[in-house]
């Protein structure tokens, strides 16, 4: 039976650019995949890019592509990424322009067709409604305020954008399993109704698209027998034309693959594991098989899979206000009594100032910045050597927030003692809400457009 | 005899977000402790658990093949990541929350 091995490259946006150098050395590799955007991820590029029109995309895409390039050159390796965010043409632009800085050729092909922002009013004359995808609620009053609209695309796209014979792929907002599924279709060609092949390799990038997460990072029990996390090997997958496949890591890397690591990942972020929703096929993955079938290396097999849904996902972000937010230190002794004493007085000059906050959160970190109220209340205050207050507010207007991060320092001087640290004004955060929302296949996929550049 | 436990000393967990819910996996360590977990790691144990910081309902699928819970804890993340004020604003700690539960086994 035909096999194909398939690398993972980052995880998200920011992620470590070091693995994946591994991963195109010693993987033995013939595609390695990248999946750079969470759903904060948009949000965090449609700031970028109201600063600068020709941003949008994740940065770092550059400094990685000047790396990896000449490997992936030398050995053959394509790539892929949704790197494009809401600006795939400015990725593919930029990446050109590295391989040209090279002195590499090089075909880029690059994916639209995801982003609905400018087709909001022609959709909605053609009946899409926008209503939440949960609540059922209309989109109202909040399109006035929508930053990006984006939907999720799948794995076909991807194919597609591989058959132009592109050593790079760059894609917008594809889903984060759609990167690994895309080769394997390509290389495979399996059938858009093989729905058994398409769910197996949609837990195969699932299981790939978080990086490290598979091979022994954010390990819950037992992270202190993980060697080498420093140098922690990305997943790299032996598929079989069948679907079935051994997920493993390169030799010589850190990190461990086993069936703990495996399972964690497995589960992560998927909601209803009898249905786990994708536009190329819906998997139940109850039904996978997990075997540890040698070190490192454990086997993935016999997961089903039901027809692909009629409609895609789409996510739309929205300005939601301005958070602010301020920190200040506190030394033993009672120092978590003087920390809560400094956010009463803070409460209280913001009613002096007029500030009504929608909310107000307050966190004390070393005690329950993570949990909030279901940390435990230490017993004994005398063992608390320091506490660092953070107290955040989220409001309509960003004024407020500034007047919040002003009255920190002054804490200093005329707070309770032994207060350090108050780490300046931080600057207020535009907050944005997400929408969750379905849209007709039929109204998107013909606008999909692939463009090839030949450097 | 009846014992008090700690999750985390017979399971393993990992949680993200999805929205304003916080998704939490509670993987047993073995045979006897997927038998543990599925009869006392109830919807309303980990709903009461949860009470103090989510403002929605608790969902609970069992995963059979890989002996493990799934739970979706609503309205847990202040809102979603993008405009929630918590300090771990995708819930990333909550795994480990939950390994703090405690439960009562019979010996």
């Amino acid at each position: 039976m035909r096999t194909v091995r398939i690398g993972a490259g980052q995880g998200f946006y920011g992620d470590s650019l070091l693995p994946v150098l591994d991963v195109a050395r010693y993987g033995d590799v013939k595609y390695i995949s990248f999946d750079t955007l969470a759903e904060l991820t948009l949000a965090i590029l449609e700031k970028g890019r109201r600063k600068d029109p020709t941003a949008g995309y994740t940065r770092d895409v550059v400094p990685m592509m000047r790396n990896l390039l000449p490997i992936a050159k030398e050995k053959g390796i394509r790539l892929i990424t949704n790197a494009g965010g809401i600006n795939p043409r400015g990725a593919a632009r930029a990446v050109a322009e590295v391989a040209r800085e090279l002195g590499l050729s090089l075909k880029v092909a690059c994916v639209t067709g995801d982003d609905i922002y400018d087709r909001l009013d022609e959709l909605a004359a053609q009946g899409v409604t926008f209503a939440d995808r949960e609540t059922g609620q209309a989109l109202g009053d909040i399109r006035d305020r929508v930053l990006f609209a984006s939907v999720y695309l799948g794995a076909q796209v991807v194919a597609d954008a591989l058959a132009t014979g592109a050593d790079v792929v760059i894609t917008g907002r594809t889903t984060d399993t759609a990167q690994f599924l895309g080769p394997l279709i390509h290389e495979f060609g399996w059938a858009r109704d093989d729905w058994d092949r398409l769910a197996q390799g949609i837990v195969l990038g699932h299981l790939m698209e978080c990086s490290g997460q598979v091979t022994g990072g954010n390990y819950q029990v037992g992270w202190e027998e993980i060697p080498d996390l420093h140098r922690i090997g990305f997943p790299i997958a032996e598929v079989s034309e069948d679907g079935n496949f051994v997920l493993t890591k390169a030799p010589g890397t850190g990190g461990r693959v086993d069936l703990k690591s495996v399972k964690e990942q497995f589960l992560y972020e998927i909601h209803d594991p009898t249905t786990y929703i994708t536009p190329d096929v819906i998997c139940d993955l109850t039904t996978t098989r997990l075997e540890q079938v040698g070190e490192n290396r454990v086997r993935v097999s016999g997961t089903t899979g039901r027809p692909a849904p009629p409609t895609l996902k789409a996510l739309l972000g929205y300005a939601d206000g301005w958070m602010g937010e301020g920190y200040i230190s506190f030394s033993w002794p009672n120092a978590y009594s003087k920390a809560k004493r400094a956010a009463e007085i803070i409460r209280k000059r913001l009613e002096m100032h007029g500030v009504q906050p929608e909310e107000i959160h307050e966190e004390y970190i070393g005690i329950n910045s993570l949990w909030g109220a279901l940390a435990p209340e230490p017993v004994d205050e005398d063992r608390v050597n320091e506490v660092r207050l953070r107290i955040a507010i989220r409001t309509r207007n960003k004024k407020d927030c500034e007047i919040l991060a002003r009255e920190f320092p002054p804490l200093l001087l005329s707070g309770p003692p032994t207060a350090s640290a108050v780490a300046g004004t931080p600057q207020p955060r535009e907050l944005m809400g997400l929408w969750s929302t379905l849209i007709p296949r039929e109204l998107i996929e013909p606008y999909v457009q692939i463009q090839v550049e030949e450097v | 005899m009846a014992r008090r436990i700690r999750l985390i000393e017979i399971c393993h967990a990992r949680s993200g977000d999805k929205g304003d819910a916080s998704d939490i996996s509670l993987f047993a360590n073995d045979d006897a402790a997927w038998e543990i977990i599925r009869k006392h790691v109830t919807r309303e144990r980990v709903a009461e658990y949860f009470k103090p910081v989510a403002t929605g309902p608790v969902e609970r699928w069992e995963v059979p093949n890989v002996q493990a819970l799934k739970f979706l804890v609503h309205g847990a993340l202040g809102g979603g990541a993008p405009r929630s004020l918590r300090s771990d604003n995708l819930g990333k700690t909550f795994a480990a929350a939950l390994l703090r539960m405690e439960i009562t086994v019979e010996e």
